[in-house]
């Protein structure tokens, strides 16, 4: 099998992808232009906006902790003008399809930023951020509640037809309770998932190792919970799933795939190794070529569960 | 700026708490400017995860080389002290925007503190090939932990010491050092690193003797790229507070601007 005759198309509801590796919301921008091609990833997804602009949160904004990282940028923001006027146009010299991810701070104004943004022809999805552990107190986010999520994603629904993924928290106790409630308010697609709350202390100032004192943990220190959690999504619903969290190579990725994400968002890995989601692209064609599997969309869930040592006497 | 894997010359001890690192820099095509910086991996694997930043400490643009000099701190900084030469060690850039060094300047002076000396120290190399006078005020914890000094001597810049060690190095005492700096030399533009309170200090006698300054500023990074947003600090711009991105906008910024 040759390289060019893999198909690594996805869907997510009536959005199709050219391949299923993107950018995570916050780790990506138009400054990356210089050293990736845009035109290569499934789809470009800018940082969330907020209705207005906001100063983000006090620094130190992340630390390093074993195999991860916390931050919390607290969704520095131009407001919605200027996103408008400025980052939805700069994305019109690329073919890929352009995913907005909007923050609000009610659900009227989750409504009122979607139906501006879904206006724009360019843009081809909303990615809703419910679940930014740094904007209301304590890191609580609408996607800690289903009957939020599920009200939000309705109120949603009723002002656009475009593409809707919800970005679910992880900091729940049942991921599964709140993707049904995502998928019954009309959600097209889920993003599992945001970071995980967390906090690190340092000993000697025993001061907290981040400003707003929580932060939300991403990197390979997250991978593992949020495969169990893409494969618990997938049991329930019948959405396609964007994983995201922790993904540093193929592997990690079409780990992803095989517990159930039809996609697969990168964040931290490209603050690592600037050119790692062209990286992970060559990666999972190798690997359909190893195998000789010529549908990406084959290996969707295709985790197989049985007993490790069947077969063997 | 791309990522480069890099061949590690020299990688050695300076003092109790220094390394210097020199790596071979041929394969990389673009210009380096004092003040700009690097994103160097710090291993081969995820742990440390995140790149760390160092500044340019000397450009050597005909062997093609670059060095860097770095203080022994947590984690990333131990394992790079591991690299040995002729090991590879990832360089992301150059990134940021550099020192301005106007052509009229014939006096300039740099005062830093700890190892905001290494990227004070390129921009000395740079004044020197230029032909312009620098007068230096290095500050330490103590006079083994001076560094570059000779370096800096190297480059016929006029070198000035304190420390905390002989009780030289608080604000008064180098309050009263530049003071008489600026009453005798003809110094036209200050330049600063590593310490907020000796920063902050600059920018008050820099405003009283109307002499323009350069501040290179440090914050965690996350990208180091422009996009995170994780690395920024405030400036003011027209009567107005901006939250701009050290990386992208920076390191260097005019240190009338910045909010300390
Ligand atoms: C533009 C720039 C230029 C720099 N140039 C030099 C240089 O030439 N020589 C030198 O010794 N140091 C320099 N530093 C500081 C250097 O980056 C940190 O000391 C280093 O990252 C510490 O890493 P660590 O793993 O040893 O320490 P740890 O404390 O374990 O680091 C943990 C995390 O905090 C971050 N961090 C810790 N201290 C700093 C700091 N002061 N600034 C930024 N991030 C920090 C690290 O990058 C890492 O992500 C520079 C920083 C910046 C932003
Ligand atoms: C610095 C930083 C900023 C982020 N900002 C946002 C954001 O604005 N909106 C959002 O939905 N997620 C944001 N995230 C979360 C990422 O999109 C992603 O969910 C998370 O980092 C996990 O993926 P990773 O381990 O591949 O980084 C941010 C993450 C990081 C590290
Ligand atoms: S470190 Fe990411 S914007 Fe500066």
């Amino acid at each position: 099998m040759m390289a060019d005759e893999l198909n690594l198309q996805v869907n997510i509801g009536s959005l199709t992808l050219p391949c299923p590796i993107m950018p995570a919301s916050g780790a990506f921008g138009e400054d990356m232009e210089a050293i990736i091609d845009f035109n290569r990833l499934g789809a470009v997804v800018p940082k969330s906006i907020t209705k207005h602009p906001r100063k983000g949160n006090a620094t130190p904004r992340v630390c390093e902790t074993p195999s991860g990282m916390i931050n919390s940028i607290g969704i520095q923001s131009k407001g919605i003008e200027y996103y408008m006027e400025h980052v939805i146009p700069y994305y019109r010299r690329y073919q890929v399809p352009l995913i907005s991810s909007i923050s609000a701070e009610s659900i009227e104004e989750f409504a009122e930023m979607s139906a501006i943004i879904a206006g724009a022809k360019e843009v081809a999805a909303l990615e809703l951020n419910i679940s930014c552990p740094n904007l209301k107190g304590n890191g609580a986010a609408f996607g800690m509640d289903a009957q939020a999520t599920r009200d939000l994603i309705r109120e949603v629904r009723q002002v656009t037809k475009k593409p809707l993924i919800a970005k679910l928290t992880p900091n729940v106790t049942s991921i599964q309770e709140i993707a049904l409630a995502a998928e019954e308010g009309g959600a097209d697609g889920l993003n599992v998932a945001n970071t995980i709350l967390a906090m690190a202390i340092d000993i000697h100032s025993r001061k907290p190792r981040i400003g707003n004192v929580l932060g939300g943990l991403s990197g390979p220190a997250v991978k593992p919970i949020i495969v169990r959690m893409i494969y618990q999504v997938h049991q329930v619903t019948s959405l396609p799933i964007i994983g995201c969290g922790g993904v540093m190579n193929g592997e990690d990725a079409l780990e992803m795939i095989l517990a159930g994400a039809t996609a697969v968002q990168v964040g931290t890995a490209s603050f690592v190794q600037p050119t790692a989601m062209l990286d992970i692209l060559e990666e999972i064609k190798q690997y359909m070529m190893q195998y000789g599997i010529a549908d990406i969309q084959s290996l969707v869930g295709q985790v197989v569960t049985g007993k490790h040592n069947e077969g063997e006497s | 700026m791309k990522s480069i894997p890099m061949k590690v010359t020299a990688n050695q001890q300076v003092s109790e708490r220094y390394w210097h690192m020199k790596v071979d820099a041929s394969e990389l095509d673009a210009e380096v400017s004092p003040g700009q910086f690097f994103q160097l991996r710090c291993g081969h694997d995820l742990n440390p995860l995140l790149r760390r930043p160092f500044s340019i400490y000397r450009i050597n643009r005909r062997e093609r080389t670059l060095e860097f000099l770095y203080l022994v701190k947590g984690a990333g900084t131990k394992r790079l002290t591991q690299m040995k030469a002729g090991e590879y060690v990832d360089v992301f850039g150059p990134l940021g925007t550099p020192f301005v060094l106007q052509d009229e300047w014939k006096t300039i002076l740099l005062l830093a503190r700890g190892v905001g000396i290494a990227t004070l120290a390129a921009l000395a190399q740079d004044a020197a090939e230029k032909g312009v006078q620098a007068v230096a005020i290095l500050s330490a914890r103590s006079r083994n932990d001076l560094l570059a000094a000779e370096t800096l001597q190297g480059f016929g810049a006029k070198v000035l010491y304190v420390t905390d060690e002989e009780g030289t190095s608080d604000v008064s005492a180098v309050r009263r050092l530049l003071e008489g700096l600026l009453r005798e030399d003809p110094i036209q533009a200050a330049f600063t690193c590593g310490s907020k309170r000796l920063s902050k200090l600059l920018q008050e006698l820099a405003a009283t003797h109307g002499i323009p300054a350069q501040i290179a500023l440090e914050e965690h990074m996350g990208c180091a790229m422009g996009v995170c947003f994780a690395c920024v600090c405030d400036v003011r711009e027209g009567g107005q507070l901006k939250t701009v991105r050290v990386c992208k906008e920076g390191p260097v910024f005019p240190l009338e601007k910045v909010v300390l």
